[in-house]
Parts: C-alpha cells; sequence; structure tokens
C-alpha cells in the first residue's frame, strides 16, 4: 500500500506532507532513501554506515546530526565504489564524514538544484565531491583530503558556485572542467600537486568552458608530488602549481593570495599541456579572453619541474614564475593582466592591460530561481506519453500489430475502461493467434486506469485523445483539455 | 536454420500489418511507426524522454535527461519504402544480399559474426554494430567516418565485399521494376526515384528503429520496482566512477556519441584495426572506436568492433584486466583516461551483466515483409550469412 501511494504522489504530484525519516547507527541509510518521498529530510545520527546510497529521487535531504563532535561516518573500506549517487532535482546532502570509498565521496549525475555543504572527507578515491551533467549547484564549506584525482571536480555543469571549502593532500584541489558559469571563491587549497584547475578536457560530449571566476582564494604550497592514477589527465599536472587555466575561456583571476608553489602560481596554456591524449578536433584548443587581476603572489617557482626549469632557462632564470603562459596561443593579446610588474612571468609579453578592474559585481552564479523541474505537468500529458512510449509499441489504431489493433479493443471494451486497467495488471492469454501481453503491473492502479481511458479515446490518424466513438465522448473532450 | 525457425513465429505474430495483400497492388503504410506521431504529414518522434531537459542539450547525462535531436519528419510512406528497401536484395549487385543480411532484426539488427559476410560470402573488415536508436547517432561507422546516415549507406552499397552495387545498377534495377517506380512516386510525388529518394527512404526507415522501453527505462521514468536487487547493483556499478561505463555509455542512449581508445584485442592473428586514425590521420586517435550503444546488447553478440568476445561477461572482464592489456608488443595507443584499474571483483561483473540484460526492449520491432516489389526472396538474404560455405577466416570467429 505504501508503495502506491508512494508512486502516485510522485505520478500525480500530490503535494506530500514532508517528514523527517530518522536514521541511527545500525539503520540503513537506502532504507531511508527507498522510504522517502519529495520533500523529506533523512537525518542521520552518529555511527558507521558501510553501504552505498543512490538516490534517483527530487527533492531529498541527506543530513548528518553532529552531536558532540561525534559525526555520521559513512565507511567504505577501500571496497565499496562511491558513498552518495544521485540523480533527483533538489538534492541536499550536508554534516557527513565520508572516508575510504573506491569512486566519490558524492556524484551526481544529471541532479539540478543541489547543494553539497558542510561534509568531511577523507581518502574517497577519484574524487571527493563531483557534480556531474547538473544546473545550478552550490558546494561550500566541505574538507576534503586525501583524493588521488581532484578533490572537488565540477565536470560538464552550469551554475555553480564552489565556496569557502578546505581541499588539501589531493593531487588537485579543486576542478571546474567543461562547465559555465562558475565561482570559486574564498577556499583554501593547499598541500596538493596543484591548486585550482580550469580545464576544457577533449573528448567529452560537453565541449566547452566559459565565464568562470577565481576570487579570493588560499592557493598555498601546492607541492605534493603526483600520485594520479597511470594515464589519467591529473597524472600529467606538473607538482607545484597554484592555478591551471588550460583552454577555458572568459576566466577571471582575482584576489587569490598565491604563494609557495614550487614550479609556478598561474598557468595558463592551451591543450598541448597535457600529452597523450586522443585529440578531438570540436574542442577548441586555446585559453582565450583571460584576466588575471589584482592576485597576491610571492615565492612561486622556487624549484620547478624539469620542463619549467628548461623554459626559464632560455630567459637565463632558474626558477619558475608567478605567471606562466608560454605555451602557444596563451601568449595572445586578447588574454590581459593588472599591474603585471609585480609579478615573475613568461610569456605574457603581448598581453594587454585588462580593461576590467574588479569582478565585485558578480556575487553568485547560482540561478535566481531554481533550474526549472523536469516533471511532466499535467496528468493528461503523462498519460498520452505512457501509453505513445509503451503500449503503442504493440497497439496501432486499426491494424494488427503484436497486439489487436486499438479499434477492436474499443468496440470490446467502450464502457468498461476499469476492464482494461484490471486486464492490464493481469493480462491472460485470449486469443490464440496473438502471443501473451507482458503484464503491466508495475503501473499504479490509478495509472493504469487512466491509460485505459486514453485508450479508449484514441483516433484513427494520430494518438490525440480526441472521441472516437459515442459513449465515450464526453470524456474524452474532457482529456484533450 | 536458428534464423528461418525464428521468422516463421514472427511473421506469425505480426504478418498483414503494413497492408500488403496477395495480388500486386502495393500499398504504402499511412501510419506512423510505434514511438512516432503524425504531425500534420509527418512523423513526429515521441518518448517519454521527450519532455525532460538536458544539460547544453547535449542528450545524455542521467536517469530522466533528454535525448539528442532524433532523426524525424519523415512521412509514413517514406518509412515503409524504406522498410521494404531495406529487406529487398535488389539492392546488391548479384541479388543476393540485403541490408538486413547482415543487420537481421532477431539479432538486434546485427548478424551474429564477428566479421560480417557480404557477398560471395566475401569478409568484412568489422562487425556489424545495431541499427537499434541509430536516428540519434551523428557519427557513424566504429572508426566514425560518416556523419550522417545518408553518407553511411554508401559504404555497404557501394563496397565490392559488401552489397557490391554500383549506383548506375542499382537505378537500373530499380528503374526497372514498376512496383518501385509507383511506390516511389507514392512516397516521394515531386521527385519519384532517384538515387536520393533511394537513401532517404532507407534512412527514413533506420530512424525509425527506436528502443527505449526497457525495464531499465521504467526505472529512469520512476517505477523503481522494475530493477531486482542485482539489476539496481548493476547499475550502481556501472555509473559509479570506479567502474566509469556511464561516462561513454551515458544513458539514455548508452553512448555519449564521442570516440575512444580503449585498446579491445582483435582476434587471434589478425592486426591491430587502427579505427578513427583511419579517415582521420590523427596518430592519437589510433585504435579509437565510437562508442557503441549498449542498448538491446544482449542481442548482438559477439561484441566489439572485431567481435572478438563472444560473451558479455568476457567483454565486461576486459576492462578490468589493466590498462592497456591488450595492446600489442610495440605498439603505442593513447588509451582513453577512464580505462584504468577498477579491480572489479567477479560478482560486480555479474552484476554489471544483469543490468546490461535490463536493456533488451524489441517492442517497436518493424514489421519484417513476407515478399518485397523485387520478387526476390527476403528469407534467403536473411539467411545469407548462415548459409554460406566459405570457411571462417580467422580464430575467434564462431
Ligand atoms: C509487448 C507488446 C504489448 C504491449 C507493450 C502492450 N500490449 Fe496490450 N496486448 C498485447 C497482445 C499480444 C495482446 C493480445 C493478448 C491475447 O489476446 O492473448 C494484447 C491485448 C490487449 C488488450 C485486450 C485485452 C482483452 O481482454 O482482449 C488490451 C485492452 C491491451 N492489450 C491494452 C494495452 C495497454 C493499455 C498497454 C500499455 C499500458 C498495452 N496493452 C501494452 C501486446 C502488448
Ligand atoms: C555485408 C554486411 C553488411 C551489409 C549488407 C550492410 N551492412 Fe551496415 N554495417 C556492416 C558493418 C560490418 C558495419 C560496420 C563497418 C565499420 O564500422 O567499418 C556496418 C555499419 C552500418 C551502420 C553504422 C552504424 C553505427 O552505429 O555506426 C549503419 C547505419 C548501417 N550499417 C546501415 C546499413 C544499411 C542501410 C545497409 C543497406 C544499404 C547496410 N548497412 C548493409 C555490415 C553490413
Ligand atoms: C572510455 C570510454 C568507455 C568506457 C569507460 C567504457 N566503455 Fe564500453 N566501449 C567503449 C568503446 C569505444 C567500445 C568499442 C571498442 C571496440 O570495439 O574496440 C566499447 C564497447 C563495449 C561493449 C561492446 C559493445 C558492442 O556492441 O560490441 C560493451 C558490452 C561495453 N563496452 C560495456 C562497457 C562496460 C560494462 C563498461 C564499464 C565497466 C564500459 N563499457 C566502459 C567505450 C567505453
Amino acid at each position: 500500500m505504501k508503495k502506491i501511494t508512494l508512486l502516485l504522489s510522485l505520478l500525480l504530484c500530490l503535494p506530500a506532507m514532508a517528514k523527517d525519516i530518522i536514521v541511527k547507527d545500525g539503520d540503513s541509510i537506502q532504507a531511508a532513501v527507498n522510504e522517502a518521498v519529495s520533500g523529506d529530510v533523512i537525518l542521520i545520527h552518529p555511527g558507521t554506515y558501510r553501504e552505498s546510497v543512490y538516490v534517483d529521487k527530487d527533492n531529498i535531504t541527506l543530513r548528518g546530526v553532529v552531536v558532540e563532535g561525534e559525526w555520521p561516518v559513512m565507511e567504505g573500506d577501500h571496497k565499496l565504489n562511491d558513498a552518495i549517487l544521485y540523480s533527483g532535482n533538489n538534492f541536499t546532502v550536508e554534516w557527513l564524514k565520508i572516508v575510504h570509498y573506491k569512486g566519490n565521496a558524492i556524484m551526481g549525475q544529471s541532479g539540478n538544484n543541489y547543494v553539497i555543504r558542510n561534509n568531511w572527507v577523507v581518502d574517497t578515491g577519484v574524487y571527493g565531491i563531483f557534480p556531474q551533467y547538473g544546473k545550478n549547484g552550490l558546494i561550500e564549506y566541505n574538507v576534503l583530503s586525501g583524493i588521488e584525482d581532484a578533490a572537488i571536480y565540477v565536470g560538464m555543469c552550469d551554475n555553480v558556485d564552489v565556496k569557502h571549502n578546505e581541499v588539501f593532500d589531493s593531487v588537485a584541489g579543486i576542478e571546474i572542467e567543461n562547465t559555465r558559469h562558475a565561482l570559486v571563491e574564498n577556499n583554501y587549497a593547499h598541500n596538493n600537486t596543484a591548486g585550482i584547475l580550469v580545464f576544457i578536457t577533449p573528448g567529452l560530449p560537453i565541449k566547452t568552458a566559459y565565464d568562470i571566476i577565481v576570487r579570493d582564494n588560499f592557493v598555498v604550497n601546492n607541492n605534493t608530488p603526483n600520485f594520479g592514477a597511470p594515464g589519467s589527465i591529473v597524472s600529467k599536472v606538473p607538482v607545484g602549481v597554484g592555478i591551471v587555466v588550460m583552454a577555458a575561456d572568459d576566466v577571471k583571476i582575482e584576489g587569490n593570495i598565491i604563494t609557495g608553489n614550487q614550479t609556478a602560481g598561474i598557468v595558463i596554456t592551451d591543450l598541448a599541456f597535457v600529452t597523450d591524449v586522443a585529440s578531438d578536433k570540436e574542442s577548441e584548443p586555446n585559453p582565450d579572453n583571460i584576466k588575471v587581476l589584482d592576485n597576491l603572489m610571492f615565492n612561486n617557482g622556487f624549484d620547478p619541474v624539469a620542463e619549467v626549469k628548461a623554459a626559464m632557462l632560455t630567459k637565463f632564470k632558474t626558477t619558475g614564475p608567478d605567471i606562466l603562459a608560454n605555451i602557444g596561443s596563451a601568449q595572445e593579446p586578447d588574454n590581459c593582466i593588472l599591474n603585471a610588474e609585480r609579478y615573475t612571468s613568461f610569456g605574457i609579453g603581448k598581453w594587454s592591460k585588462c580593461e576590467l578592474t574588479t569582478t565585485a559585481d558578480v556575487t553568485t552564479y547560482l540561478l535566481p530561481a531554481d533550474a526549472a523541474p523536469r516533471e511532466i505537468e499535467t496528468d493528461a500529458d503523462r498519460v498520452a506519453r505512457l501509453y505513445k512510449g509503451i503500449c503503442a509499441g504493440c497497439h496501432a489504431y486499426n491494424l494488427r500489430m503484436i497486439g489487436p489493433p486499438a479499434m477492436a479493443i474499443q468496440a470490446q471494451y467502450y464502457d468498461n475502461p476499469q476492464g482494461i486497467a484490471d486486464y492490464l495488471a493481469n493480462p491472460v492469454k485470449k486469443r490464440p493467434d496473438f502471443p501473451p501481453m507482458p503484464s503491466q503491473g508495475h503501473l499504479s492502479e490509478e495509472l493504469r486506469l487512466k491509460v485505459a481511458e486514453y485508450m479508449l479515446c484514441l483516433s484513427p490518424k494520430n494518438l490525440e485523445a480526441v472521441a472516437a466513438n459515442q459513449g465515450q465522448v464526453a470524456k474524452c473532450e474532457k482529456m484533450s483539455k | 536454420m536458428k534464423c528461418l525457425r525464428w521468422l516463421a513465429v514472427f511473421s506469425l505474430i505480426a504478418p498483414a500489418v503494413w497492408a500488403e495483400d496477395p495480388q500486386d497492388d502495393w500499398q504504402l503504410s499511412e501510419v506512423c511507426p510505434p514511438g512516432f506521431v503524425l504531425e500534420g504529414e509527418s512523423c513526429k518522434f515521441s518518448s517519454l524522454y521527450s519532455e525532460y531537459p538536458s544539460l547544453q542539450d547535449a542528450g545524455m547525462g542521467g536517469l530522466k535527461v533528454g535525448l539528442p535531436e532524433p532523426r524525424d519528419g519523415f512521412k509514413p510512406a517514406e518509412i515503409d519504402l524504406g522498410r521494404l528497401l531495406f529487406f529487398d536484395p535488389v539492392l546488391s549487385g548479384d541479388g543476393s544480399v540485403s541490408c538486413a543480411s547482415c543487420h537481421q532484426p532477431d539479432k538486434g539488427f546485427t548478424d551474429g559474426r564477428a566479421l560480417s559476410r557480404g557477398i560471395h560470402g566475401q569478409i568484412a573488415e568489422r562487425s556489424a554494430p545495431s541499427l537499434w536508436n541509430v536516428g540519434f547517432l551523428d557519427t557513424l561507422f566504429w572508426d566514425g567516418r560518416a556523419k550522417s546516415l545518408e553518407e553511411q549507406m554508401l559504404g555497404p552499397l557501394y563496397a565490392e565485399h559488401e552489397m557490391g552495387n554500383t549506383p548506375e545498377q542499382l537505378m537500373a534495377s530499380l528503374s526497372a521494376n514498376p512496383t518501385y517506380v509507383k511506390l516511389f512516386k507514392q512516397a516521394f510525388p515531386e521527385r519519384g526515384l532517384t538515387l536520393d529518394t533511394v537513401y532517404i527512404a532507407l534512412a527514413a526507415f533506420e530512424s525509425s528503429l527506436i528502443s527505449l522501453n526497457s525495464r531499465y527505462d521504467l526505472y529512469a521514468h520512476g517505477f523503481h520496482d522494475v530493477l531486482n536487487q542485482n539489476e539496481i547493483e548493476g547499475m550502481n556499478i556501472f555509473r559509479s566512477f570506479v567502474a566509469r561505463c556511464g561516462e561513454c555509455h551515458t544513458p539514455p542512449l548508452f553512448t555519449n556519441r564521442e570516440l575512444a581508445v580503449l585498446g579491445t584485442p582483435e582476434p587471434t592473428g589478425r592486426p591491430l584495426d587502427i579505427g578513427a586514425e583511419g579517415p582521420t590521420g590523427d596518430r592519437s586517435l589510433r585504435g579509437g572506436f565510437k562508442v557503441p550503444t549498449l542498448r538491446n546488447i544482449e542481442l548482438t553478440a559477439p561484441y566489439m568492433h572485431s567481435g572478438r568476445f563472444k560473451t558479455l561477461r568476457e567483454t565486461v572482464e576486459f576492462y578490468t584486466k589493466g590498462r592497456g592489456h591488450a595492446v600489442p608488443e610495440g605498439e603505442h595507443l593513447s588509451i582513453h583516461w577512464h580505462i584504468w584499474e577498477p579491480k572489479l571483483t567477479d560478482a560486480e561483473l555479474d552484476r554489471l551483466v544483469d543490468f546490461l540484460l535490463t536493456l533488451t526492449d524489441q517492442s517497436f520491432m518493424p514489421v519484417i515483409p513476407e515478399r518485397v516489389p523485387s520478387g526476390l526472396s527476403v528469407v534467403d538474404a536473411l539467411n545469407h550469412s548462415e548459409i554460406t560455405t566459405t570457411p571462417v577466416a580467422m580464430g575467434d570467429t564462431p
């Protein structure tokens, strides 16, 4: 019964009463998610939870309850893949400690309007926090360490704010990849191989990265030897870089404190930066329209990697620069800088002086209102689509297909939609010259009745709900509104 | 033989749908195929997925996510004419092979062979891919060398070892057939029979092969009870960042429509297939192939461009046997970064296979014509690859 209500409220958008679901040590978080409906908050109390949790529903919140310093811990024992996978819209996860997973702590696939905050993530494999294909997300106040790729990895997203996070002891601190409209602000990225990456990676289905602000971050002492997995893109990043912009466009770097990074403070480069990667002629390789506004930089490049050292030797120097832009089109004058004379640099000779002096007018890239919900608007739409999507594959209007024509069924059931609904749940073999019909029992009772009514309203030329026979006229007219 | 038996069953369940009567009075359908609705005169694609958006309109990403632009807008008659052409061996040089010889409906529109067989039993270079949902692809052939269905079909039609035809002969044999002349007039009142209208009709039919109603799809649309625990576990492994299957085989199409260098093995004795390096001349794409869809993967063995793997289990296991483990000695391939060492357990591989089996859906199977206007045998062409007596050339072909 519960299942039916759940399905109904999902399907019919009935406003369900949002509730709290309590999870305590020994319980399963997934069981709570399975029980939850849109709007519910799952409160996870201190304890150790060894599971992978997936959330394929909208409007679900996972909230850890921290009691006197005791956190709820999701423990992967280096065996479980991901701690949390979500695909639903308006997903929030906060106040969880997540450790020792193989893949990710938190991974999103196409969930919009996500909030990921106040989580404490240690050694969760490839990434810590990884929203993908999502629009409108906030990632703030998380602390992550010990990640073998990027601690926070925003991949193929639009409109995201990444603020007030601490990322350290990882290969990359924060990576913004093939993403548009991103604000990376006030984060502390230290002791990684590289602090903050803004990348176009070739070979991905969404090809662009632009309109990105990297502002007021502390990017300090990122000198941890690269321990990325062999073959991974980040394994090719040289040790000791504060910020790397690769091939992305319209990136503004302002107000950061960038110090103590042994190879360089900021690197601006085209795609040649990573080698031995299959090329993608649809990825535009040049970093265009990069703006380096005022930043505080010193003590970068004190012990550069060999390639950078060799490049610097051509300038009779042995140390690396604050700003390195010597590769390909990174040197072009569409890139600009303020107060260039303050920094040691290589490759910015042709850069222009920025007209822009501050990005202060941008306070957030989050959307003023949530990204559009993906729920289908009306009941009638949903039913029509269900019929066309499922039933019409076997039932044409007036032709025999896998199943008998809808016209014949209309004659048989014209005043009896309930009869069809019952048949759908439990189809018995009726016609010797037809195969059995597969049960549609996975559809709720109410939905089965609606689909049945829809079927009785079909007309010959198309599948619009128009009256097909006298008995149904009124009903069908109502439905077509 | 197997094929014959199957065909008998199929014609039992779905005969006269497209209103063919035994007299020579051919009529093309006025009804759109399943999955399409008539809008004005043409068929518009319609699915539960049509309502969902997708980031940057990429047409991929997760469960409730929209599809890429479909190829639609064809008229019912064009699609139906394409169906007849697809099954008609008159399209080949010697009248022995139809498109359906290598793209057989009961095998997910593949041929069950590692390497396909063309006319006179000649062996093609690669394995025949499935044609389900092919209307959504913008990159065709394993090496991605064609950008449209119309461009693609010139390959098999005129390749000496596939259908062995020429444009001149194709036009000649179709124009000599009054039924085709009439049907083309019906489907294309203005243009009638031309090479272009042949290509359009074939493309129209191919684009109507929609498979988006698997049990997986019902899960995606919110009916969570339809998958069992093992299948859900498999889905979570599939989309996890350990296995990373979903990064390339991205739903809803289960392909991200990109090329990727995996370094899959060739059958014993065959040299490395350079894949996308061929058409592009780009060394970094050596051994690169387009990411194939996994829909109806249960039906399309053997697997990979060379048909090297006989079972899904072997295929899936490839991904956990080590990055580059099958690259020939002395070769260097720029292997994709998602190919790594995920260390999947045996149980995880089993669950992945469980999940892949939920992607089967043939409910929109088109009807195989019992006869075609040329009068040639549809069934012989379908059996073409079974009855050939040419011995199998290379090691691992079944
Ligand atoms: C996979 C193919 C298939 C699908 C999908 C399908 N049907 Fe059927 N349907 C059949 C077949 C085959 C029969 C005939 C069964 C028999 O007579 O034994 C049938 C029979 C029926 C009947 C006649 C029952 C009777 O008492 O004679 C109804 C009503 C019906 N289907 C409705 C639906 C609806 C509504 C849907 C969508 C929710 C649907 N079907 C989906 C194949 C299908
Ligand atoms: C001799 C067997 C054979 C015949 C006959 C044949 N094909 Fe193919 N088809 C193949 C093979 C093999 C490939 C893959 C070739 C490659 O990638 O190099 C292929 C690829 C394709 C593709 C690309 C699918 C994709 O996902 O990239 C399409 C579309 C296609 N064929 C349609 C057709 C049509 C239409 C016809 C009839 C005009 C036809 N084929 C005839 C064997 C055949
Ligand atoms: C880097 C992108 C990528 C990843 C990750 C990936 N695949 Fe593939 N997959 C491909 C490509 C490319 C091919 C074709 C390779 C070839 O023919 O040599 C393929 C082929 C396949 C095939 C055979 C398809 C056919 O029609 O023959 C299966 C099955 C498959 N992959 C399953 C998986 C599973 C399961 C995973 C996760 C363990 C996975 N793939 C991960 C790109 C990928």
